[in-house]
């Protein structure tokens, strides 16, 4: 698995994990999973493979990661 | 054998909650002791010590030796004072003419059979029998020494750390008791009767062949030198002890480093020991001959290329390198391009140095610890569910308990001190619960039995844990007025009515899990009802993709029947490595800092710029697996090692390899070349436990002192060199001892504000949070409210591995470990425990095996979509048809070769416990097994040595 591949898949699996308590309140969890636990370069990749449109990511991680797109950096 | 200077007062204390004193006369003074104590014991608390020999006050009496008889007025005959309760007004005489005879009487017969060579015996005067020859004026035996007798029985040499003398045996019975009260193992008897009468490990084998565990409990008791260890026999008794703590397991165990000179004589558990209360297992106790091993590495080395030999140079030279190759590195890459990695094998304050370290001096949050790869899920599922990343009770609290629920723990193998207690409440009429795809030895073992052994499908955890839930739920099993007192109602509501969904129910989920739904039912129905419930769970619930949905399935069933907060229950992680738990907390992952908090919390931030002197940042760094990936993209390009083998402990290791090979800088610090250092530039030679100060967290937050025996032999403690290496790159570090690192980390941890190292001696140990509040600590966590405030349950959505079975791999791997050997036993191995586990195995089922035409003890192949190794199969009915395990204690073998790179979900602990496999016979090592041994043998060159040093 590639890096890219490898962080499309953790995302994607962070998103099925929190889809039980709804898409909503997935797609935020997702978001702050992804804040408070990823490296910045990881973010900054994922958000590479979003704009190139081969990302591969669900529902709910995709939600997440254009959430996370509008965000201020810190 | 006690200590000298170690009181032993015969016989145990009464239970704590017996607090009716009694009042006495023994030798005309007055004493008052608690209902239900011993005259011996009571006569030995005012400092009147009464002949024994069969009495130890870490065994129930028994009576036996007639020594310690007494005279009772009003009574008649002698009693056994170790037998005999005090009772109100009760007037004893422990030293009479008539008892002077009997007890000259008994030592008579005792000494008529025994060996008369004080002067060349091992024991050397620390022998309880030349003590009480002594004590009662023992100055001629009457039946002189040509009687029948068993002098010329033959020696038991065969355990590598202790004899077993029959001529020194006294038939006290105190190392068969032992073996059954404190370890609770019955590998020992009384064989025969009379003079015939005899020790006999198991069905009269020797002691290596027997089913004894080799925990050291027998040669504890013996009053004699019948059991001795060897290295008293080698180098005489010791004349000076350090208390210490053991660096093995999570359960923290403290000793005794028993010495003569510079030279340790043996480890004996500490009974004041509050984790272990006197008891140890075969490789506290044994197993720490590595410290002294010949292919332990004192000299540091560098080199530029890990195709060329090692160069052996100076400390001023090794460190100066390691600083240059990092800024280096860090001024052409950037900040970020490097990072470092904590031990829970090293102290506290050493692992609080590492990442301080990579905060301070490197920039970045670039900081993982070991943790990550066994229970990083426990952080993040019990801080979400409970508010705390750690367990929530002491150890003693199992003596509460009524229910006993172990998930994916091997206790007797994993963590033996601790099962051994737990045996013993379960001995007493605890119940037990087991969920495990193997069925392990406390399943069924000696006086214990599981009542329900859920031998579940590898990876279905969280269903078989939402399954009981259903049931809890469903048949209205919670405790309602606990939930709505501690927890958030309508959280609980929304959980109740997502577990309580038909397809969650066990009849629903049988078909994935392969456990009777009538066994779940049952299990469910017991752990809610059955009073006090604990959870103690290990690796086989962490390290799955839904290892921190399992830890926050195991809370939320503790919180619905109201299972936490006090004595007796918990959620109680089984921690693997000795301070994994310190590790852990002391901010050795890339989120937060120590006390677990996140690097983004800018009050947290601002109190260590100001305490550090320099901004840090307020973005995670990078967790292991993501370094590696990062390395093979060529944006990480150096780091610092601890203490840590991650070629051979962390999964998929092709693609470790792949992550180190592509730094420019490895500087690796441990005792030996492991198998990440052949991948390594710097070499920093580690100290062992034994040769340094600092503190070690075990799994009930339990901080103990770590204390120096011995001289570093590579010139340096941990916790120095680390401190070298910061100053080389311009830190100005100023340490004179690690308790000075201690005192900075409780001035910047909420939680450790008042653990210093005098408390810790005051206390003996301390149990975090240590606060204001709470000084002496805090055995049990939770008790009036939830450290978050309220309870929080969380839908836990069972979400199956990626990892799939098929026609190419269709059999499921599980690994562990097992009682001798330790993780990747670096340490083990260099001991004689490996005469227990000298390789490997895979443990298969007949009917997988006769498939495939496999003989026990055939080699085979076992092969992933990951990699392929080859080793020995050991066939056994303990794992269930489609199912494979075996261990990762070997390099030759390198089980991590198969696992994968899949991990949980929201912490990336790898998933060691499902990997699709095949299994096929074999007839030579895999390709990758002959490749490693090279590239391992020609990295390990030393220049100007004539071998390398594994």
């Amino acid at each position: 698995m590639s890096t890219d591949d490898h962080l499309i898949y953790m995302a994607n699996q962070i998103a099925r994990n929190f889809a039980a308590s709804g898409v909503e309140a997935a797609i935020k969890a997702t978001a702050d999973h992804i804040t408070a636990f990823w490296d910045p370069r990881m973010k900054a990749r994922l958000f590479a493979c979003q704009a190139k449109g081969e990302a591969g990511l669900g529902d709910i991680a995709a939600a997440a990661v254009e959430r996370l797109q509008g965000q201020p950096a810190q | 054998m006690a200590w000298i200077g170690e009181i032993d007062l015969g016989t145990r204390p009464t239970p704590a909650n017996d607090k009716a004193l009694v009042s006495l006369i023994i030798d005309g003074q007055a004493i008052e002791v608690p209902e239900g104590t011993s005259i011996m014991r009571a006569a030995a608390l005012m400092g009147t010590t009464i002949p024994k020999l069969c009495a130890t006050d870490s065994l129930d009496a028994f009576g036996s030796c007639r020594l310690c008889l007494v005279e009772i007025e009003g009574r008649n005959g002698y009693p056994a004072s170790c037998t005999t309760p005090v009772v109100p007004g009760m007037v004893v005489r422990t030293q009479t003419e008539k008892l002077k005879t009997l007890r000259r009487g008994v030592m008579e017969l005792y000494i008529s059979d025994h060996p008369l060579d004080c002067l060349t015996c091992p024991a050397n005067g620390d022998c309880e029998l030349q003590d009480q020859a002594g004590a009662v004026g023992l100055r001629e035996v009457r039946y002189g020494y040509d009687g029948r007798n068993h002098l010329a029985v033959e020696k038991d040499e065969s355990n590598p750390y202790f004899d077993f003398d029959p001529t020194k045996c006294i038939v006290c019975s105190r190392c068969v008791r032992a073996c059954d009260e404190i370890q609770g193992t019955l590998a020992l008897t009384i064989e025969d009767r009379g003079f015939a009468s005899a020790v006999s490990p198991s069905q009269g084998q020797d002691f290596l062949s027997s089913e004894c565990v080799s925990c050291g409990a027998c040669v504890q008791a013996c009053p004699t030198s019948a059991l001795m260890e060897k290295k008293v026999v080698e180098i005489g008794t010791p004349d000076r002890a350090v208390v210490t703590t053991c660096a093995y397991c999570g359960v923290g165990c403290t000793f005794r480093a028993e010495m003569r000179g510079e030279e340790l004589v043996r480890m004996v558990p500490w009974k004041d020991g509050k984790a272990n209360h006197g008891h140890s297992c075969v490789k506290g106790r044994f197993a720490w001959g590595y410290a002294q091993h010949q292919d332990r590495i004192l000299n540091p080395m560098i080199r530029s290329s890990v195709d060329e030999p090692w160069q052996e140079v100076s400390w001023e030279e090794a460190i100066a390198y390691t600083a240059s190759e990092f800024k280096r590195i860090q001024a052409k890459y950037g900040a970020r391009s490097i990072g470092g990695i904590t031990s829970s094998r090293c102290t506290n304050e050493e692992t609080f140095l590492v990442q301080k370290l990579v905060r301070q001096g490197f920039g970045n949050n670039n900081v993982d610890t070991c943790a990550r790869v066994c229970h990083s899920p426990t952080g993040y599922g019990l801080k979400t569910t409970f508010g705390t990343s750690a367990g929530t009770q002491d150890f003693d609290s199992v003596e509460q308990a009524d229910v006993i629920m172990i998930i994916g723990a091997n206790p007797t193998d994993g963590h033996p001190v601790f099962a051994s207690r737990m045996k013993q409440r379960l001995r007493q009429g605890a119940h037990l619960i087991v969920v495990d795809p193997r069925r392990i030895d406390i399943v069924r073992t000696p006086h214990v039995e599981a009542d329900f052994h859920l031998q579940l499908r590898p990876g279905t955890n969280v269903a078989v844990l939402t399954a009981m839930a259903h049931v809890v739920v469903t048949e209205k099993l919670y405790d309602e007025g606990y939930v709505r007192a501690r927890c958030d109602w309508d959280e609980f509501q929304d959980w109740a009515e997502f577990v309580g969904q038909a397809v969650h129910s066990p009849e629903a989920t049988e078909a994935l899990t392969k456990v009777p739904a009538d066994l779940v039912r049952d299990a469910a129905r017991l752990y809610a009802t059955g009073g006090n419930a604990a959870i103690y769970y290990g690796l086989g619930v962490t390290e799955h993709s839904q290892g921190s949905s399992t830890v926050m399935a195991i809370a939320n069933l503790a919180m619905a029947t109201g299972n936490v907060g006090r004595e007796g229950v918990g959620v109680n992680p089984l921690r693997g490595q000795n301070n994994v738990q310190g590790a852990c907390d002391m901010g050795s992952f890339p989120h937060e800092f120590s006390g677990y908090r996140h690097v983004s919390d800018e009050a947290t931030r601002k109190m260590f710029e100001q305490a550090w002197g320099v901004p840090l940042s307020a973005e995670p760094g990078l967790r292991i697996p993501n370094m590696l990936d990062a390395a093979t993209d060529g944006e990480f390009k150096g780091i610092f090692i601890q203490g840590e083998d991650i070629l051979q402990s962390d999964p998929n290791t092709t693609h470790v390899a792949a992550g180190l090979a592509a730094m420019e800088c490895v500087v690796v610090q441990d005792l030996f070349l492991n198998e990440t250092a052949n991948y390594a530039h710097v070499f920093l030679p580690g100290s062992t436990f034994l040769e340094k100060d600092g503190t070690f967290t075990n799994a009930e937050r339990r901080i103990q002192r770590v204390r120096k025996v011995m001289e570093p032999k590579n010139g340096y403690a941990d916790w120095e060199i680390v401190q070298l290496v910061a100053n080389a790159m311009g830190l100005g570090w100023t340490y004179g001892h690690p308790s000075e690192i201690m005192n900075e980390i409780a001035a910047l941890t909420p939680t450790f504000k008042r653990v210093n190292y005098k408390a810790l001696d005051e206390h003996g140990s301390l149990q975090w949070p240590v606060t204001d509040a709470a000084p002496a600590g805090t055995p049990t966590m939770h008790i009036d409210a939830f450290v978050r405030g309220r309870g929080h349950f969380v839908v836990t959505d069972y979400v199956p591995t990626d990892e799939k079975t098929g026609p190419r791999f269709p059999l499921l791997l599980t690994t562990g470990r097992i009682l001798s050997q330790y993780n990747v036993g670096a340490q083990t191995r260099r001991t004689d425990n490996v005469l227990w586990h000298e390789e490997d195995r895979l443990e298969i089922h007949p009917v997988d095996a006769e498939d495939r035409g496999i003989r026990d003890g055939d080699w085979i192949s076992l092969r992933s979509r990951a990699g392929e190794t080859t080793l020995r199969a050991l066939i056994t009915s303990r794992v269930a048809p489609g199912v494979v395990y075996t261990t990762f204690h070997h390099p030759d073998t390198q089980a991590n070769v198969i696992t994968t790179e899949y991990s949980d979900w929201a912490t990336n602990c790898p998933e060691y416990k499902v990997t699709a496999v095949q299994v096929m016979p074999s007839n030579g090592p895999s390709e990758w097994q002959q490749s490693y041994r090279e590239q391992a043998a020609h990295s390990r060159r030393i220049a100007g040595h004539v071998a390398a040093a594994e």
